[in-house]
């Protein structure tokens, strides 16, 4: 039966497809217009690109970066000395709450989404993600949720309690005014945002891969994209609730949280650490996944142990589950209980152990060229190891009771997150900026970037394990002077200085490079992926073809030619679907096109979420706004006149 | 290095829809069937919490919530999967006139759901701002009756485009067939919760 | 390398540390013996880890000088060896873990073991920021009440009960033992066993709102001839006023504001909400650690409690001038 537009003759037009018939610069001309976005402010915020939504994601949140980053800075100054008054402890207290909650809900997780929607399509051979509507929104649902918390920064509403808010000091007894419920909303807003980019790449990396890409001949970092996606899946949704439970708590009267009332202050440890235990690794997994990368390519050989490599991935993402309590251990929960997570939390190294193992038998047996991305790993490699090192220490709970909730752990919990993700994420911009902006970054001012940054982290933040040692807290505004505080603290105020420098520069370096750089062609790198296959910046089809694959490092293995497949529709956004297991061409779906529709419901959702903030009415008056635009973005649109006839 | 273009596979006669997990939109169903399962777990996993902490469960003096509305509920549910079996069946076999007679029948099943759902709230016997006992079964169910809520929505929706145009395009069936996977994930997970609200508080006292 | 000058550096300035007041270096309790134990076995594993690794890298990168002469193409090789080398790295891992947690294990079975025979208890009851502390007798009417100040005597075990009255806490006396949180509605416990004497310093260490910075605790180790002295003397009521100063003071405490929050022993003043104060001279530290005590402390905290520790919940009265220095000389007298 033939589709027919209500009253109009159908005019069947041909329908056009790729193929050796429509190839080259005529192709690419049709690709362009129908794969690209009307122009102007409107289709700008219109867009479904996942390049254009990476970038986004990839600036906002190098922008929260910065501000928590200013924070930091000004508290190091109050604890340059003893005694200081640079802050008092209210405002110093915020600044803390807003560091730790920005760095990680604003800047650590969306910065490795950004990069993962930006590349994962054009990594497995496609020419969108899943679900590109779908991922606008959860940009819009991110930035609103990362201004709203930093206006209630702002109009001193802001979160105040630490980045994990405790019960029942964040309660409706102790927590005042809106602040924690401004933190508890703001996480609804993030974490709403991070589990939709989730489900959209576990999608796109199950059904879109180039025909021939099996699981097995996936890019690692693609990998490492498919773990934490489901890594985010199973844990996000604790930190979902118990926000939500706070936010009950808070607004009506709930008792979850109430020891008075059968509620217990504990639930909200075990349900808040039940996400924030994986939380970390969701963040550190994708900085593995920069890290094989890059080593393949700058030791010109393909990652040594892939299989190992994978299975590790997989292993530290299902182990992850298992070490929430080990943030508990002053809790005075039953010790025979605590010796399991011990041993889990201990087990947890083993396949980062071998990952390591792997990373530096590839260079090993590789030829390695020292340009700025590998001296990042390098970086990586020399400062996260000790962070892990301090992760096994406190394990052990005689040890964890004694620097716990010190500055031990501030220690160990930079060395992972800086050397571990920030550092594999600077190496990473760097390698991928030619291929986001047709640009060389520049090699020298990388260069002393890269010394800085190390330099100046290890300067800021050693120190801060002898300080935890010689008994200071955490989350203290000051210290009394006479305990030997001093020179630690000193150090670290001088390192945070000079680390602020490096990431002036390289941010420097970024900016200027974008007019000024060397221009890079497709690979500049000469390195093996797909992403490597097309011009930098990529066009809005991402390929003019659909790609084909015959082995894990595709573009060193083929000579002159790159096999595709072909007959895809022109003239109509079409993607190839293939096969979960095998990657062999399965159906022919439509990708949805531009629509202003996930920007309104975002605003409908998030003006429903901070009106909850002031009223739990706001859930019911909000629902009726959030339904209509829900149903405006996924109304069908019409079929047109060049529909073709149904294949059954 | 640019390079040339060698022309493999011809894939313009596959098919340009599927059902079941050949179809993307299945794969953004199944994702968000599986969180959330996994938030009803932990709120599952907060009421054995909660429980553990209690001598008596529903604590004394409270009674457990009243039978009949949520008996009647839960038959409702279960004997809904009939319907909507017929309508997976007819949405894979693209029979547009049983639709259009299906799904506004599970429209008028979701609204009585709702109204049954409305008078279980009055039989709770606590209110959720009691105590923590109170607090997670009002949890429990608010938690269900905004999926059954946004199943309806997503039915009335459905019911409405099989009247236009847009009846006749195969992928509206295949959306059609999603959604009656989601309804079986409604009414799957009513039955543990089911069981939580109002069989446990009976059976510990 | 820089690296290992840190290390090295970070041993000496421990060593240093040995002399605090507030570390878990300072070897002063039976916890912290078998601490320093387990920390310098860990710290040795670690660091042969972590050398070997960096080791590894520093080859991998010297390698390259051999390999530059090697053919395009060759993308795929690895050496014969690594293979082995990988499953002895795991079985290097695994071995090095499995024998630190057993390490572990074995310590904390050793201070549980320990913990099961202790000689007196101690109650304290943490509040948005001070130690109320009770020694507790079967005798009820013998309990000893103070605040922010624990003496300890040496040698013996000691049981103490840990509550809170309002937000989660954590007990923490690094010389003496970990630490241990104060939740609100229910009770946990620590053991402390202390092995030298000399004066300690603990603090909160679970943020608990806006003065979490200054809620520490004095503790005094002392021997037992000098413990029971002190027990002794606390369990005493209050003196009595001498001087029309202090009388004036004693007179201004018990019939205003003062006696809503706080209690002496012996007088009418029975307030609950603050800090015990019926011999508040004789402690170390005024507002928990937040000043010294000495008499012009005493009347900057007496005259404007918020501006020494903002936010706290004793307000500022605004005391006139006489007033304020019959106050402060009867708090003196209070020894």
């Amino acid at each position: 039966m033939t589709p027919r537009s209500k009253g109009r003759a159908t005019k069947r037009e041909p329908v056009l497809r790729d193929g050796p018939d429509l190839t080259g610069s005529d192709l690419e001309e049709r690709l362009e217009k129908t794969w690209s976005r009307p122009r102007g402010f409107i289709g700008w915020l219109a867009s479904v690109d996942h390049k254009e939504i990476g970038r986004r994601y990839i600036f906002t949140a190098l922008g929260f970066l910065a501000a928590a980053g200013l924070l930091a800075l000004h508290m190091r100054l109050q604890l340059m000395f003893p005694d200081n008054d640079i802050l008092g402890p209210s405002a110093f207290n915020e600044a803390f709450t807003m560091h730790g909650t920005t760095m990680m809900f604003l800047f650590a997780v969306p910065v490795m989404q950004g990069v993962q929607i930006y590349l994962t399509p054009i990594m497995v051979g496609t020419r969108a993600m899943a679900f590109p509507r779908l991922t606008a929104f959860s940009y819009y649902m991110y930035l609103f949720g990362g201004l709203f918390l930093w206006a209630g920064h702002f109009l001193h509403f802001g979160p105040d309690n630490g980045w994990f808010n405790y019960v029942p000091l964040s309660g409706p007894q102790y927590g005042v005014g809106k602040r924690s419920d401004a933190w508890a909303q703001t996480i609804t807003f993030t974490e709403v945002a991070a589990l939709a980019v989730a489900v959209t790449l576990v999608a796109t990396i199950f059904k879109q891969r180039a025909p021939g890409m099996t699981l097995a001949r996936m890019p690692i970092f693609v990998w490492s994209t498919l773990v934490t996606s489901l890594m985010v899946v199973f844990s996000m949704p604790a930190i979902a609730l118990v926000s939500g439970l706070l936010l009950s708590d808070r607004l009506v009267g709930t008792q979850f949280f109430n020891p008075v009332e059968h509620g217990d202050p504990l639930l909200y440890q075990h349900l808040f650490w039940f996400f924030g235990h994986p939380e970390v690794y969701i963040i550190f997994l994708p900085a593995t996944g920069f890290v094989s990368e890059i080593v393949a390519t700058f030791s010109r050989r393909t990652i040594f142990g892939y299989p190992i490599v994978v299975l590790s991935l997989v292993g530290t993402g299902i182990l992850a589950f298992g070490l929430w309590v080990h943030h508990m251990f002053a809790t005075g929960l039953p010790r025979v209980g605590y010796s399991f997570y011990t041993a889990a939390s201990m087990a947890v190294s083993i396949p980062t152990g071998l990952q390591i193992f792997c990373w530096i038998a590839t260079i090993w047996d590789g030829r390695p060229r020292l340009q700025v991305p590998m001296l990042y790993v390098i970086g990586f490699i020399v400062t996260f190891v000790i962070g892990g090192l301090s992760g096994i220490i406190i394990a052990a709970v005689p040890l964890d009771l004694q620097v716990h909730d010190t500055y031990f752990i501030v220690a160990h919990f930079h060395y992972v997150l800086i050397g571990g993700a920030v550092f594999p994420l600077l190496g990473a911009i760097t390698y991928w900026y030619p291929k986001l902006t047709g640009r060389m970054m520049s090699e020298r001012l990388g260069n002393i970037s890269f010394w800085t940054i190390f330099l100046g982290f290890q300067l800021a933040f050693f120190p801060m394990h002898i300080a935890g040692l010689m008994g200071m807290p955490r989350r203290v505004y000051t210290y009394p002077a006479g305990m030997g505080l001093e020179l630690p603290n000193m150090l670290s105020s001088i390192g945070s200085f000079v680390v602020a420098l490096a990431v002036l520069m390289f941010v420097v370096n970024m900016a200027a490079s974008f007019r000024r750089g060397e221009r890079a062609g497709p690979d500049p790198w000469d390195a093996a992926s797909l992403e490597w296959a097309t011009a930098s910046p990529p066009p809005w089809y991402n390929f003019a073809h659909i790609p084909a694959v015959e082995s894990r490092a595709p573009l060193w293995d083929l000579k002159d030619d790159l096999p595709v497949v072909h007959g895809l529709r022109v003239d109509d956004r079409e993607l190839l679907m293939t096969s979960v297991i095998s990657a062999s061409p399965d159906v022919r779906e439509p990708s949805a096109t531009p629509s202003i529709w996930p920007l309104i419901s975002a605003i409908a959702v998030a003006v429903t979420f901070i009106g909850s903030v002031f009223s739990p009415w706001a859930l019911v008056f909000g629902a009726a706004p959030v339904g209509i635009a829900l149903t405006a973005w996924f109304w069908p649109k019409l079929p047109g006149p060049f529909a073709e006839p149904q294949i059954t | 290095m640019t390079r040339l273009p060698a022309f493999s596979e011809d894939v313009s006669n596959l098919p340009d829809h599927a059902f079941g997990y050949r179809s993307l939109t299945w794969w953004g169903v199944i994702g968000f069937m599986v969180i959330e399962g996994t938030g009803f777990g932990l709120v599952i996993a907060a009421y054995f919490y909660l429980m553990s902490l209690e001598q008596y469960w529903a604590p004394r003096p409270l009674d457990p919530p009243g039978l009949v509305a949520g008996t009647l509920f839960t038959i409702v549910i279960l004997l809904s999967e009939i319907p909507n079996t017929l309508v997976k069946r007819a949405a894979n076999a693209k029979d547009l006139p049983a639709l259009r007679r299906l799904l506004p029948l599970m429209v008028a099943i979701g609204v009585a759901l709702l109204v049954i759902r409305g008078f279980e709230f009055n039989a709770l016997h606590v209110l959720w701002y009691s105590n923590g006992y109170g607090s997670i079964i009002w949890a429990l169910l608010i938690l269900h009756t905004t999926h059954v809520g946004t199943d309806l929505a997503d039915t009335v929706v459905l019911a409405a485009l099989m009247r236009t145009a847009h009846g006749e395009t195969p992928r509206r069936f295949v959306d059609t067939d999603e959604n009656a996977l989601y309804w079986r994930f409604v009414w799957l997970a009513w039955i543990p919760i089911y069981i939580l609200i109002y069989w446990l508080p009976r059976m510990f006292r | 390398m820089t690296r290992r000058g840190l290390i090295v550096c970070s041993f000496l300035l421990c060593l240093a540390a040995c002399s605090g007041i507030q570390t878990p270096l300072g070897n002063s309790g039976a916890d912290d013996s078998s601490f320093i134990r387990l920390f310098v076995t860990f710290l040795v594993v670690c660091t042969v880890m972590y050398l070997l690794v960096v080791g590894a890298l520093a080859g991998a990168l010297a390698n390259r000088r051999r390999l530059l002469t090697v053919e395009e193409g060759t993308h795929h090789e690895s050496s014969p060896w690594i293979r082995r080398a990988l499953i002895g790295w795991a079985a290097l891992i695994v071995a090095g873990l499995v024998g630190l947690t057993i390490a572990s294990f074995f310590t904390d079975r050793a201070a549980a073991k320990r913990a099961m025979r202790p000689q007196f208890t101690v109650k304290i009851i943490a509040n948005q920021w001070w130690w109320d502390i009770i020694y507790t007798t079967p005798d009820v009417s013998q309990a000893v009440h103070t605040a922010n100040e624990l003496h300890l005597p040496v040698g013996v075990e000691a049981e103490v009960s840990l509550e809170s009255n309002d937000v989660i806490h954590s007990f923490w006396v690094p010389n003496l033992a970990g630490k241990q949180d104060l939740i609100p509605g229910r009770t946990t416990d620590i053991q402390l066993l202390p092995t030298k004497t000399g004066l300690y310093r603990g603090q909160c260490a679970e943020f608990c709102g806006i003065q979490h910075a200054n809620m520490a605790l004095a503790v005094q180790v002392e021997s037992r001839e000098a413990f029971l002295r002190w027990i002794a003397q606390q369990r005493r009521a209050a003196f009595a006023p001498t001087t029309p100063t202090e009388l004036a003071g004693y007179h201004y405490f018990t019939t205003h504001e003062c006696s809503s929050c706080h209690s002496i022993a012996g007088t009418p003043a029975n307030g609950q909400v603050g800090p015990d104060l019926t011999h508040v001279a004789s402690r170390r530290t005024i507002a928990a650690g937040a000043l010294p005590m000495s008499s012009g402390n005493l009347y900057g905290w007496v005259a404007d409690p918020q501006s020494q520790k903002p936010g706290n919940k004793m307000p500022t009265i605004g005391l006139a001038p006489n007033e304020l220095h019959a106050v402060v000389a009867y708090l003196q007298r209070l020894k």
